[in-house]
């Protein structure tokens, strides 16, 4: 239907993400509601309610679509239909349902907007509409970009309250009594007088009643769980070793599989003698796969053994292959040609006065790394096939199976599982892909492949590294010009392209958080670069604001020490956004700030970021000992609006910022001969328990908005860890991993 | 081969090199280890042989002839878990949770030893358990609040 520069528009206006099939469908797909999938498999005797309610004969099972990689996902989702459908959320039992688009994400899309999130104004709004009906559209079934609470908000409640009034009215029908002399609890309807009858014994009563629609939600002051401390539905199972995994996945007649591809990313197999492989105990089968081997055994550790014993010869691909050539060509970047976006141009930075300042800054590859390695379990038969994985984009591995099977889609079943981790790591699929070439050789047989860390840990697809260069002026003790040049790939472009779509237009990630801080300085432009495509990246968590959070609040810390200001003060003058303004002022309360050296050997740094809608504010206190540096205390403030799962927010904010703390200080991924050099924790090292700080953190709740909590913890903890060891030490870190300048305690 | 998992001895035929961990996980179906890295550097495999918290992706089958071994299911059930895991519930410390098993055997390993551990002595023991989550925070204080209820 459309035009490439129809396309290029649309893609521009709803972001790189929408282009994901955003030419195939029409305004049609979606007026239409997409079916009711739970309809097309409903057990015998069973009722859908609607997507997200199922009912059969064991009782009542909540679907919980976003996918759980360790944030609390099904817990939080399962509370938002309790607390309308009267159901206990400790014992209910949940389901992520199948791959379908009625489970599209609505909010997904305005992350690849150009839009600021303080932006309340009409184009801004417009915007963020047109990404709910970009994402109804795609029928985008995914989970990303800390939109799982904002996006199920009132879908899950309207869901709840509507199943709980068709059940009231299916037992009103059959008692012969007003639907408004009923109520509802612990999974059933209590008549004024008689015994409570449980929903799963209305089922036959549905079909005499529609389902009521339009259910006036429950206020906050009414809820009995959201809003409290509630207790994560999965912390039993996790604090017993019940939990499972992919990686515990058990069917009948299941083998097990593992790769070997070439750590030199697409250069092939020259030759390969694999005699010794098959003479171990186990092998089942030895096959080439793109770009390695596989190997199917009877158990995990004798495929892995057996694949290690493989004598390979690797071939070697085209294009740039160590580190310092990679620096080279993001330094080289920073031209016109390059320039992919510059969303913030105030005044005039070149002509600004006051006394200058310059600097460089630099971050490396890193990778997901989620202690769960990847894997996936795949049977294969003519038919059908079926998949057992953690994702996060349900509908799209669907498709991508389907292609390597030549089946349709809907003879591929996906079984969502949860994820040990994520990190951004299950929006990536490679080896689901491979699992299901490999269940193509032994039909029938559900295969499990495992990847060993070592091949997971070098086949990532990774955090961009990224350059950034920064100047600006200061005058009269104050910031007067703020001028960001940030250089980096484009993940948009590299993931989507994994997915098989293109993604035109500007890749906002590349200066996410930076464009749009909230800063009013007179003189401020902020410019993207993207530098050609080197090495597979990926959506790591906080994107792209996991480095310009450090980018951005590093050079303005040391514009701030150049202009002799106080980095709160200074800091709170400049801010034109109130709740960051007022999450900045928090975080100096909670630290009791008083300047950035309250002690003789002590350092205090500060960092405000806004990234997905969450501003917030960070304090990190370190102390210079004989031993390096120390760090003793991390005060974190943001302003989530609504705070519906307090414990587990204080466990994002705080796991967030850790997560951000602990790469900042130990972690790259550095490529020598087009291969990733680090291959296991021993060399692709993290900050350890006794590295941590101590914890404070405050979500305020003082506006009406609602947020996730997974990535806006990260962004300001590297910079204000930097900063940290500035006041302390004088010493400027630039260039992460700080460890290799910094001795750490 | 004999071997004691949980209190109940089993008999086995495998290689002499078969780590622990997979011993567990695919021959005996115990899986509450988890596979991380495979050379001792994450913990998630951590179990107690003859009492003592190893990591069990660096034990081998051939080494553990009679060896006793206790899993995290065999500290303790969802219906009747030990203090640690009541105290691992009440700070609600999993995220993913995939390296809690491992964590739960080494903080029981260290209360075993020393009921009331100084924070030096929590920052050098659990030190070795990495959590990508970074749920740090809460182990401390879950082993804390064990240590404080007797729970060794």
């Amino acid at each position: 239907m459309g035009t490439v520069a129809k396309i290029a528009r649309r893609t521009f206006l709803v972001g790189a993400v929408a282009v994901a099939g955003g030419v195939a469908f029409g305004t049609y797909a979606y007026r239409r509601t997409p079916e009711n999938p739970l309809l097309a498999d409903l057990p015998e005797g069973g009722a859908a309610l609607t997507p997200f309610v199922l009912l059969d004969a064991d009782g009542v099972t909540l679907i919980t679509p976003r996918a759980d990689v360790g944030q609390g996902a099904t817990s939080v989702q399962t509370y938002l239909l309790a607390e309308e459908l009267d159901v206990d959320p400790m014992t209910v039992r949940t389901s992520p349902g199948p791959a379908s688009p009625v489970y599209y994400n609505g909010k997904l899309a305005a992350e690849g907007m150009p839009l600021a999130a303080w932006d309340t104004g009409l184009l801004a709004r417009t915007g963020r509409a047109a990404s709910d009906v970009a994402g109804k559209l795609l029928g985008l079934h995914g989970t990303g970009g800390s939109t799982t609470v904002p996006d199920m908000y009132d879908r899950l409640r309207e869901a709840g309250a509507a199943a709980r009034e068709t059940l009231k009215a299916a037992a009103a029908a059959r008692l012969g009594v007003a639907a408004d002399s009923l109520r509802t609890e612990a999974g059933a309807v209590v008549p004024p007088d008689g015994a409570p009858i449980p929903y799963a014994a209305l089922i036959p009563d549905l079909a005499r009643v529609e389902v009521v629609q339009d259910v006036p939600l429950r206020a906050p002051e009414d809820w009995r769980w959201l809003g409290r401390e509630m207790q994560r539905t999965d912390i039993v199972a996790k604090s017993t070793g019940t939990f499972r995994y992919g990686t515990d996945l058990v069917l009948p007649e299941m083998v097990h599989a593992t790769v070997r591809t070439n750590p030199a990313r697409g250069g092939g197999v020259v030759q390969m003698d694999d005699a010794a492989a098959r003479a171990q105990p186990g092998v089942i089968d030895i096959l080439e796969i793109e770009d390695g081997v596989a190997v199917v055994a009877d158990n995990t550790w004798r495929a892995i053994k057996a694949a290690n014993l493989i004598d390979v010869t690797w071939g070697t691909p085209e294009g740039v292959g160590d580190s310092a050539a990679m620096w080279a060509a993001h330094g080289a970047a920073f031209t016109a040609d390059k320039q992919d976006s510059r969303f913030a141009d105030d005044g005039d930075v070149d002509a600004a006065p006051g006394t200058p300042l310059e600097a460089e800054y630099r971050v490396p590859y890193l990778h997901h790394a989620p202690l769960e390695p990847a894997n996936a379990t795949v049977r294969f038969t003519p038919e059908a096939t079926e998949v057992w994985a953690a994702t996060q984009i349900p509908t799209m591995v669907v498709d991508q199976i389907a292609d390597v099977t030549g089946q349709s889609a809907d003879q591929i079943t996906l079984h969502a599982l949860p994820a040990g981790g994520s990190f951004g790591h299950r929006l990536e699929f490679e080896w689901i892909v491979q699992a299901t070439q490999i269940a193509m050789h032994v039909p029938g047989r559900p295969v499990r492949l495992t990847l060993s860390r070592e091949q997971d840990m070098t086949h990532g697809f990774l955090r961009p590294m990224a350059m950034a260069r920064g100047r600006g002026t200061v005058e009269g003790g104050q910031v007067r010009a703020f001028d960001l040049s940030i250089a980096a790939q484009s993940v948009s472009a590299s993931q989507m392209g994994r997915m098989g779509f293109p993604a035109a237009g500007p890749d906002v990630a590349i200066v996410a958080a930076a464009w749009d801080a909230p800063y009013a300085v007179p003189d401020r432009r902020v410019t993207g670069y993207r530098v050609d495509p080197m090495v597979g990246v990926s959506s790591w968590r906080a994107v792209g604001a996991s480095h310009n959070g450090f980018f951005h609040e590093t050079l303005m810390d040391e514009l701030i020490h150049a202009a002799g200001a106080d980095p709160v003060a200074e800091r709170v003058r400049l801010l034109h956004h109130g709740p960051t303004k007022a999450v900045l002022e928090a975080v100096a309360e909670m630290a009791a700030w008083d300047g950035p050296t309250p002690a003789p050997g002590v350092g205090r740094g500060v960092a405000v970021t806004f990234a997905f809608g969450v501003p917030v504010a960070q304090i990190l206190e370190v102390r210079d000992t004989e031993d390096g540096i120390k760090l003793e205390n991390l005060w974190i403030a943001a302003e989530l609006g609504r705070v519906l799962d307090p414990v587990n927010a204080e466990a994002q904010l705080s796991g967030g910022a850790l997560f951000g703390i602990s790469h900042a200080i130990a972690s790259e991924i550095t490529f020598a001969d087009h291969a990733i050099e680090q291959a296991n924790f021993d060399t692709y090292e993290n900050a350890r328990l006794w590295q941590m700080p101590q914890v404070h953190v405050r979500a305020m709740g003082t506006t009406d908005a609602i947020r996730g909590a997974g990535e806006p913890g990260l962004p300001a903890a590297s910079a204000a860890l930097g900063n940290a060891i500035f006041a302390a030490t004088g010493t400027r870190l630039r260039q992460m991993p700080f460890a290799r300048e910094m001795r750490f305690a | 081969m004999e071997l004691i998992v949980n209190g109940t001895p089993h008999q086995l035929q495998v290689e002499p090199d078969m780590p622990l961990l997979w011993l567990l996980r695919d021959e005996l179906g115990i899986l509450g280890p988890k596979y991380g890295c495979g050379i001792a550097q994450c913990g998630a495999c951590t179990v107690h042989v003859d009492g003592v918290a190893m990591r069990s992706c660096q034990m081998l089958a051939g080494d553990l002839e009679g060896a006793e071994i206790t899993t995290i299911e065999g500290l303790g059930t969802p219906e009747d878990p030990h203090p640690l895991q009541e105290a691992w519930i009440a700070e609600q410390v999993a995220q993913c949770g995939y390296c809690q098993s491992g964590q739960i055997m080494q903080a029981a390993d260290l209360l075993a030893n020393s009921p009331n551990p100084t924070d030096e002595e929590i920052d050098d023991v659990m030190s070795g358990n990495l959590c990508r989550c970074a749920s740090y925070p809460r182990i401390r204080a879950a082993i804390r609040r064990a240590a404080a209820a007797g729970g060794a």
